[in-house]
């Protein structure tokens, strides 16, 4: 049975396209899933960079959607790994070039050939987004431990109920547990006793994914980045697996730590802060 | 309490602020109320009230707020707060 899996948010910024890149690269990588993602971002389009393939492309969604060439001519076949292809969006239209008919058709097409269809979806709630979701089973909503982010989350909660999505799944983004503990950002428990819905996985903000992103190889595939644990726990979690979603392990600073951060020679915060985390 | 302000710290931590901020303004959004919907209510308020006492229109506030229930609870509420002039006799039955 093959997904139809919409990333949204509201909110531009929070970190859509890069969850995208690495659910798909998760899910084509340790779950040898075939999986499609497509940019539904027309006109501002960054798939295609976040995952280094902007040197690939000769069709997009647009010349797909218009009948000027076959949808297997306009997909991108990552080299790197094996099942994952890249639907682009258009660079030079916008919004009003795709209706939300053309694109439920669009997903109906990709839905034979692949066991995932990953949409990217704009920011905003207008057009783009009406078309992002069209075509969609099920929605997952992207959010960061911000007022203004959870605020336009729940606006997104509201419109896809109204749409007839039932249960969508939250990611909470850029999490930095150190400013949790110190009561200078909202917890995981805080976001969702707001939003009152299931919690799908919790990233952390890590320094890896811009360097990821830098060059466009997504950190899921990084065993030593911390947020490609939690995007490879996700991507678990999508499989059906039952992955514990965190635990906060204390674990003593040593006796070098005390004394390296009492010399200021260590970042208190970084990791000296006597917590371990795991996402 | 005041010297610990010098040094940057506030009794409520900053996480507190932005869950309370983002409580209230979710009521709004959630309810869909806009400013003219509330001027609505006041207005028919206003007519139905004035029936039976006078009242300081100007110093009328009508405002979608949270409200403790019990402990746990907290509950969306329309607060009204209506200053009366003097009451009518007219509703005497």
């Amino acid at each position: 049975m093959s997904q139809v899996l919409v990333i949204t948010s509201g909110k531009g910024g929070v970190g859509k396209t890069t969850t995208t890149a690495n659910i798909g690269t998760g899910l084509a990588l340790y779950k040898q899933r075939k999986v499609v993602m497509v940019d539904a971002d027309i006109g501002l389009r960054n798939l295609d960079v976040v995952m280094g393939l902007e040197n690939r492309i000769v069709y997009d969604l647009v010349d797909v959607t218009h009948g000027l060439c076959r949808l297997k001519q306009a997909l991108i076949r990552d080299k790197r790994f094996e099942n994952l292809y890249l639907l682009p969006a258009a660079q030079t239209k916008d919004k009003t070039a795709v209706t939300p008919e053309q694109m439920e058709k669009l997903c109906d097409e990709l839905r034979k050939e692949f066991d995932y269809v990953l949409i990217d979806c704009p920011a905003g709630i207008e057009q783009g987004f009406k078309n992002a979701i069209a075509g969609a089973d099920k929605a997952i909503i992207v959010t960061t431990p911000e007022v203004s982010a959870v605020r336009d989350a729940d606006r997104i909660v509201g419109l896809l109920e109204a749409s007839g999505f039932e249960e969508p799944k939250l990611l909470i983004n850029r999490i930095r547990p150190d400013m949790v503990k110190r009561g200078d950002m909202m917890s995981i428990d805080d976001m969702i006793d707001i939003l009152a819905i299931e919690l799908l996985g919790v990233v952390p903000e890590d320094e890896k994914i811009v360097v990821s992103t830098n060059r466009g190889e997504p950190a899921v595939a990084d065993e030593s980045s911390r947020a490609g644990q939690a995007y490879r726990n996700i991507t678990r979690r999508i499989e059906g697996e039952e992955v514990p979603l965190m635990t906060l392990e204390e674990v003593e600073p040593t006796f070098m730590d005390k004394l390296r951060m009492l010399f200021g020679l260590k970042n208190r915060t970084a990791k000296g802060d006597g917590a371990k985390w795991t996402f | 309490m005041d010297f610990l302000k010098i040094f940057g710290r506030e009794d409520v931590s900053s996480k507190d602020i932005a869950k309370e901020r983002l409580r209230l303004i979710l009521v709004h959004d959630r309810a869909n109320v806009s400013p003219k919907f509330l001027e609505m209510i006041k207005s028919q308020l206003i007519n139905i009230i004035s029936d039976y006492m006078e009242i300081e229109e100007d110093g009328m506030e009508i405002k979608l707020t949270r409200m403790k229930k019990d402990e746990e609870i907290t509950v969306p509420a329309l607060v009204a707060n209506i200053p009366i002039r003097k009451m009518k006799h007219l509703a005497k039955i």
